[in-house]
This record gives C-alpha cells, structure tokens and sequence, in this order.
C-alpha cells in the first residue's frame, strides 16, 4: 500500500497538518487501513527530504504541509502508472493448501470447506458494510474486496472439483480417506501437464 | 417464530434407465420471515431442484417441505396451484414476462389469476412498483426494459399480494455487475420487509447479500455459514485473507 502516494494525493485539495493527513486517509478508505502516527510523520518527513511537499511555519505547534510541483509529477505518475500484481504472491492460504494436500492426517475437503465458509463471512460482511452505496471511494475499495474474496471461493471450488477428478474417476467428493495424499500428488502433476 | 419454508430430510431421486440418480439427500433447511438464505454448489449439486421443490413445483421423493405451514406432499392439485399462487413468488434466469403485457399488467397477473379484478389488481401493481422506486417502468412492455429493468420488474411481480416466500434462481445471470446489484438490493429489502427468499448462485458476490449462505455437493449440503469460530489468529474484519 503506497502511503507515500495516497499522503500527495490528499495534499492535492490544499495544505493539511500530520493529524488532519491520517483522519482524511482512514475516512476516505473507512478505516480498513489505519494507520500509525509514527507511519504518517516518517513518510512526510520523507517527502519534505525529496522535495515532493513544503512544510510552512508552524502554527500552534502544528506543521502544515503542501503539495510542492516535483511533488504534483510524482502523483500525476503514480496515477499513470499501473499496479504491479505479484506473479506469486505469498499467500496464506495456498501454503496451507499445498501441505494439506501432503499430509497424511489433513482432510484437504475440510480445510477448503472452512475457508470457503470463512471467505463467505466476509463477504457478507463486506456487503453490509456496502450500506446503500452512498460513499463512491469507499464502495470501490469494498467492490475491489468483494471481488477477490469472490475470487478465492472459485478458486477453492475448482480446488475441490480437482481434487475430487484426481481422486477416483468417478469424480466423487470425497475420496477414501487412505488415497488423500496420493490424490494430492495426483493434482500436483495434472497441474504441471 | 415459524419458518416461511421448511425442508425436512428432504431427497430427490430421478430414475435414469437401470439407475437412480439422486440429486438431493437429506437436505433440511428452515428459513425465517425476513430471511434470506443463499445455495451456492456447483452445477449438477442439486441447486435448482432444491429451488424447483421448494416451490412446489417438483415433489420431493423423501421429507418433507412445508410453506406457511403447510406440507405441500399432502395437498391435491388444487391446492397445491393455490398456494403456489398465493404464496410463492419465483424469479428465474430466464426472463419470463409476458411480452404483451406492460409491467404493470405482468405484476397485476398474478393477482387477476387468483380471482381479484382488473381495475383492483393493476391500481395494486402500480402502488407496488411505486414503491420499488420502478413507478415509471408501469407502462413498458417487457422489449422496451433493459435486462435489469425486467428482473426488477420480475421480483416485484413475485413479491405481489401477499406472497412472503421468494425463490430466485440465479436472478442476475446475464446482467452486468452493477445492473446485477440493483437486483439483488431489491431482492434484500424485499426480506428486510419480512419476505423470506432463497437465491440459488454461483457467484459469492450475489450470496453475500444473503443473511446465511449453504453449500451443496453431490446434492447434499456440506456446509453453511455461521458465526466465526474456527479462523486462525484473531479475526480481524479488515482482513480479508
């Protein structure tokens, strides 16, 4: 998460102090990223260094900072720039799934049922934070959400369905509790083909 | 309380040849006044005959189901019709409406089918549709409404009279993602005024509106949502993963 950015891009409308830079940040994204005092001060401390915002004289022990034109470039960059997605990001729950799918003592159908439910949760709770939709910054940043917990329950879908072609031909759900791991190999190497 | 609808124990075989084919197992699920519950499974997992049995409109081969009330396997033709009528409103992917009639005509038939007359039923389609913020659809035919237009259009004609059981099934299927919204916040503050639905969906997004989501395979369900106690580390709602 670019804090850098996000502090230039609140510094567009007008001056603004550390403690008025982090509310605004937490209101315009609802408080799903809070952050830290130390974490606004340092990163504007960083700015002022590489000329991309002026701090003026204080007034009344506060310190208000402005956007400087080295400072407007660097966010008319970053808005013309995408954003990088990891190729292979590290992830949670795919670690889990790989030595699941290894363990002898795991049932991988309970592990991806649980997180499917888990997942779902959220979901439900992302929508009723939705409200009526009122806020359009932050129902695109709760839409952004709803779209990769939507995508996590496919991909656990296809995990299952995987997992139950690899363990019988049959295709059933649930293979004999004994064939667990080898199924689990068996995944392994239909993905590689 | 008691439950709009009620599955109990309920199953579904189809006779294929020399073999049978279950499509549901002991499935039994109760859903509330005000409550709506979403099926997620894949396809083949017994979704939409859960939905068609529901609905009265397959019979169960086990169990029981029981609208209002009411155990539909003990009921005659008749009154099965009637109750379907009275108190089962159905919205489907395939968009139904009655070309040569006006939205307000689709919404008030329903109504003239279970006996109450033209004038009385269309004044009560248009106080319906004014209600769902779709007054100035009233007077178009179903070819002048966009896709989601008519599954608005859909939902307030299943909700018509005093219907408190809504079954959709995969109501938003080829709508695009905001046109599929409005739809489903309609379908949610249909049960927040204390209709009970049941939405069948492949897509998480449209179950997340759901008050409580199940999960079918193979026809049985496997799982369902209920309140967080098997997350790993303390649960933080800002996170999603």
């Amino acid at each position: 998460m670019s804090v850098r950015h996000s502090l230039l891009a609140l510094l567009e409308r007008g001056p603004m102090h550390g403690y008025g830079l982090k509310s605004e940040f937490e209101a315009a994204t609802g408080q799903l990223w809070p952050l830290n005092d130390g974490q606004v001060y340092t990163t504007l401390t960083r700015l002022e260094r590489d000329g991309l915002v002026e701090a003026d004289t204080e007034t009344d022990g506060q310190r208000s900072y402005r956007l400087t034109g080295a400072g407007r470039q660097e966010l008319d960059a970053w808005f013309s720039r995408a954003v990088r997605r990891d190729l292979v990001p590290r992830q949670e729950l795919a670690i889990k799934l790989i030595f699941a799918v290894r363990s002898p003592s795991a049932d991988v159908h309970q592990v991806i049922q649980r997180q499917r439910a888990a997942t779902m949760r959220s979901l439900q709770e992302l929508t009723r934070l939705k409200g009526d939709g009122d806020d359009l910054a932050w129902t695109l940043t709760l839409d952004g959400l709803l779209f990769q917990g939507e995508a996590e329950v496919r991909w656990l879908d296809l995990c299952e369905a995987r997992l139950a072609g690899a363990g019988s031909p049959g295709g059933r759900a649930t293979p004999a509790k004994g064939h667990r791991a080898e199924a689990g190999e068996r995944v392994r190497e239909g993905g590689r083909r | 309380m008691s439950a709009t609808l009620e599955l109990q124990g309920v199953g579904r075989t189809y006779p294929t040849g020399h073999a049978r084919v279950e499509a549901l197992a002991d499935v039994s699920l109760a859903v509330q006044p005000g409550e709506l519950v979403a099926v997620m499974g894949p396809s083949g997992s017994g979704k939409s005959t859960l939905l068609a049995i529901a609905g009265g409109l397959d019979r169960a081969s086990a169990g029981r189901v029981l609208v209002d009330g009411q155990d539909l396997g003990a009921l005659d033709a008749h009154a099965l019709a009637r109750l379907r009528r009275r108190s089962i409103g159905y919205v489907f992917q395939e968009l139904n409406l009655v070309a040569t009639l006006t939205a307000e005509e689709n919404v008030a038939l329903p109504l003239e089918l279970d006996g109450l007359r033209p004038r009385a039923a269309a004044s009560q389609a248009g106080t319906l549709l004014g209600a769902l913020g779709l007054r100035e659809l009233a007077g178009r035919f179903p070819e002048e409404l966009s896709g989601g237009e008519q599954q608005r259009v859909a939902i307030a004609r299943a909700v018509v009279g005093e219907r408190r059981l809504l079954l959709a099934d995969e109501p938003t299927g080829a709508l695009d993602s905001l046109t599929g919204e409005t739809v489903l916040r309609l379908l949610r503050r249909q049960c927040d005024a204390g209709c009970a639905a049941v939405l069948v969906t492949h897509d998480a997004r449209h179950a997340a509106w759901a008050d409580r989501v199940v999960f079918l395979r193979d026809g049985r369900m496997v799982d369902q949502t209920a309140p967080a106690d098997d997350l790993d580390g303390p649960h933080d709602p800002r996170v999603l993963t």
